[in-house]
């Protein structure tokens, strides 16, 4: 029981689930839950009661039992206890001050990354500003490689995502030839397959295998099948640079999913097998985002931003390239509009970062939310000065397979030009080599004589 | 404005691709253009199903219909509690009870959905199609559902006593369909089904599934249905691969 009071009102908070819950910032997920404060002044009072809570209260009280559930087990077995020292003194209220103070610098937050839960991370996420969230996460650094480097300070990346609505070769091929002439696909070009199957996925994957190795591109290609086929794929020999799953954070939400811990490790032995990558080789791409647990009845009265963070957990045991967020996609239900969406993104992006992952973000709105484009525009604006690693990049921000509007590559150009951010290494060498881009990074007038105009003959 | 060099893939994608730029951005142009059809997409999400026109429609066409309402009262709380908009209204179950008489083959449904503007263009025109495949089966009334989501149909069909529910309803609306229609046919309908126990005709629109072909697929359906007493992911939908026989008329 935790309590809090307030002149004469005093709130009690039946478990530490709870008050979580009830200090989260408002969602419409948790309130759809039945789980979110129920006023205002019961949601700040909630805060202030987890601020002078200790973030050890999270080692000692979990909030799945430990027996119940095997991402509490991984959470446990696999904190680092030793550099949890410099901070177990600490309270959730401390620890904000602590993440914002000047001599925690990124040295400091890295040496920290497998000492803070996602409960903690979570915790003092609710507690923080936006400015708090950006400030922090800017500060965090985390560098993947597979044929590209991903995180490097100043550079942001893109996945290039050509979906056509029957998978149709020709349609994907003329999305993925704009991507590239708009420089974006460095992340990843990633194909949201229409039908799920090995085969399909195979002969996609040698279409995209083709392209990136006829004309030498420097980056690396995924299907994103459920990783039973894509262990499948590579057992028929597939080209399988990355291992796509989406992942939750409970073990219920996963087995709803048909996966678990052993099987997502199964996945990564076998990609990393076939020694792919050039300059690194993270091989997995994780897909999350807030809801997933509810959505699949999988939630344990636990909040969603929590949740979140705790998919987080999984995603570190198996050192991914990326990680995406695709804060938006889950409708109105769960994100009922910009406030929520945008708000949500940022937590996002700060959790993982702080706990030491690739974080990117699909930011993105379906559109039954109350949301728009100009809201994309604010978001994607804040996650990058943020230090986000990679966006998606969609033919004019219009997906028309998966129906929904997320960030195009023209929004990768102006965010790129606005904050003076630049693509991985390899691929920026690449796109100049290649005549998209001159030395300024400023898209060329196209000699129509350049070889990858016939990419899809 | 000069053209990309890579205008001619367009062909071959409804993408938004070689759209140009101003700058690093989006040409006024493709601006608007983008803007426009996200405005038709948030214009069918609050958009309302026309019973009065819809009842007089079906009318013309000797068609009985009830209107009902779910339990979500208006579009934003049919947004936020997808719950509400699955079950009826206390009104409207008193108002089904009293029509219910006897067990019926097949209870068909139109809801708003996220499109009324969908079942409002598409609705009757696929039902003046359909009804001359299905002239051996029990009807009940026809029912139009306000602020209603699929699992409706469940709560519906049980109280009406059909063996089967046909629900049409608004798809949610993307971009370049802002008035797809779909049709969810389950088997024994009754509360607690859940979506494997259903099967979907989609994208019934002007640019999609004709009225023609969805009314033949959804009676082929409907007849595998009857046959094997079974729906959802269990009834292959092999449509595609066979013919049917309605009348002793082959399709």
């Amino acid at each position: 029981m935790y309590k809090h009071t307030v002149g004469h009102t005093v709130y009690k908070f039946n478990s530490l689930a709870d008050l979580m819950a009830k200090a989260t910032p408002l969602r419409s997920g948790d309130q759809l839950a039945g789980i979110a404060a129920r006023s205002y002044q019961e949601r700040v009072a909630a805060q202030m009661a987890l601020a002078e809570l200790p973030l050890s209260v999270f080692l000692e009280e979990h909030l799945i039992p430990y027996n119940q559930d095997e991402i509490t087990r991984l959470i446990i077995d696999t904190h680092d206890k030793a550099n949890f020292k410099t901070i177990s003194h600490l309270t959730i209220g401390d620890f904000r001050n602590f993440l914002l103070d000047n001599t925690t610098t990124k040295e400091v937050l890295t040496s920290l990354q497998k000492a803070i839960t996602p409960e903690m991370a979570a915790a003092v996420c609710k507690i923080m500003s936006i400015q708090d969230l950006i400030l922090v996460s800017a500060k965090c650094e985390v560098i993947t490689s597979f044929r590209t480097t991903i995180g490097l300070e100043g550079r942001l990346a893109t996945r290039l995502q050509p979906n056509h609505p029957t998978d149709d070769v020709k349609g994907i091929l003329a999305s993925v030839v704009d991507g590239i002439f708009n420089g974006s696909g460095d992340a990843v070009i990633g194909i949201n397959p229409a039908t799920d199957n090995v085969a399909n996925q195979i002969q996609l994957l040698q279409v995209l295998e083709d392209v990136r190795t006829r004309y030498e591109i420097p980056t690396q290609i995924c299907v994103l099948s459920h990783i039973t086929n894509t262990i499948l794929a590579i057992e028929q020999g597939a080209p399988v640079d990355l291992v796509f799953q989406s992942i939750g954070g409970t073990e219920k939400t996963n087995s709803s999913f048909g996966i678990n811990l052993s099987m997502l490790k199964e996945g990564k032995e076998a990609a990393v097998s076939l020694n792919r990558g050039t300059v690194g080789n993270n091989v997995m791409y994780f897909e999350t985002g807030q809801g997933s647990s509810l959505s699949a009845n999988a939630h344990h009265n636990i909040d969603q931003q929590t949740l979140e963070a705790r998919a987080y957990a999984v995603a570190r045991a198996f050192d991914p390239l990326l990680v995406n967020t695709v804060v938006g996609f889950i409708g109105p239900e769960y994100l009922y509009d910009s406030k929520q969406i945008i708000r949500a993104g940022l937590e996002d992006h700060f959790c993982g970062k702080l706990m030491g992952l690739p974080m990117g973000c699909d930011v993105c709105y379906t559109n039954h939310a109350e949301a728009d484009q100009d809201d994309m525009d604010v978001l994607m604006t804040l996650l990058s000065t943020a230090g986000c690693n990679f966006i998606m990049g969609i033919p004019g921000a219009d997906d028309i397979m998966l129906n929904y509007q997320s960030t195009s590559f023209h929004d990768a150009l102006y965010i790129r030009q606005l904050l003076g951010l630049r693509p991985a290494p390899e691929f920026e060498e690449w796109l100049i080599k290649s005549g998209i881009m001159n030395k300024n990074l400023q898209l060329t007038q196209l000699d129509l004589s350049n070889k990858l105009l016939n990419i899809v003959s | 404005m000069k053209k990309d060099p890579w205008y001619n893939l367009k062909q071959y994608t409804n993408a938004r691709i070689a759209i140009g730029h101003s700058g690093a951005s989006l040409p006024t142009s493709e601006l608007l253009k983008f803007r426009m059809a996200h405005s038709l997409a948030k214009d069918a999400i609050y958009s309302e199903i026309d019973t009065p026109q819809l009842t007089a429609d079906l009318l013309n066409s000797s068609i009985k219909s009830v209107v009902v309402k779910s339990n979500a009262f208006e579009r934003k709380d049919y947004l936020l509690r997808p719950d509400k908009g699955r079950l009826l209204d206390q009104e409207s179950i008193n108002k089904l009870q009293f029509a219910v008489k006897e067990p019926v083959d097949l209870c068909i449904i139109i809801a708003d959905g996220l499109s009324a503007n969908a079942v409002n263009t598409h609705s009757v025109k696929l039902i003046n199609y359909l009804l001359p495949l299905l002239k051996d089966w029990t009807l009940s009334p026809l029912i139009l559902a306000k602020q209603g989501r699929v699992a409706l149909s469940d709560s519906i069909g049980q109280i009406l006593k059909a063996q089967i529910s046909l629900l049409l309803i608004g798809e949610r609306p993307g971009l370049s369909s802002p008035d797809s229609m779909g049709a969810y046919i389950t088997y024994q309908p009754q509360q607690g089904n859940t979506d494997e126990k259903r099967n979907c005709v989609s994208n019934i629109q002007s640019d999609g599934l004709s009225y023609e072909v969805a009314a033949l697929k959804i009676a082929y359906l409907l007849q595998q249905m009857r046959t094997k007493q079974i729906s959802g992911v269990l009834l292959k939908d092999d449509y595609d691969n066979n013919i049917f026989q309605i009348d002793g008329k082959k399709y």
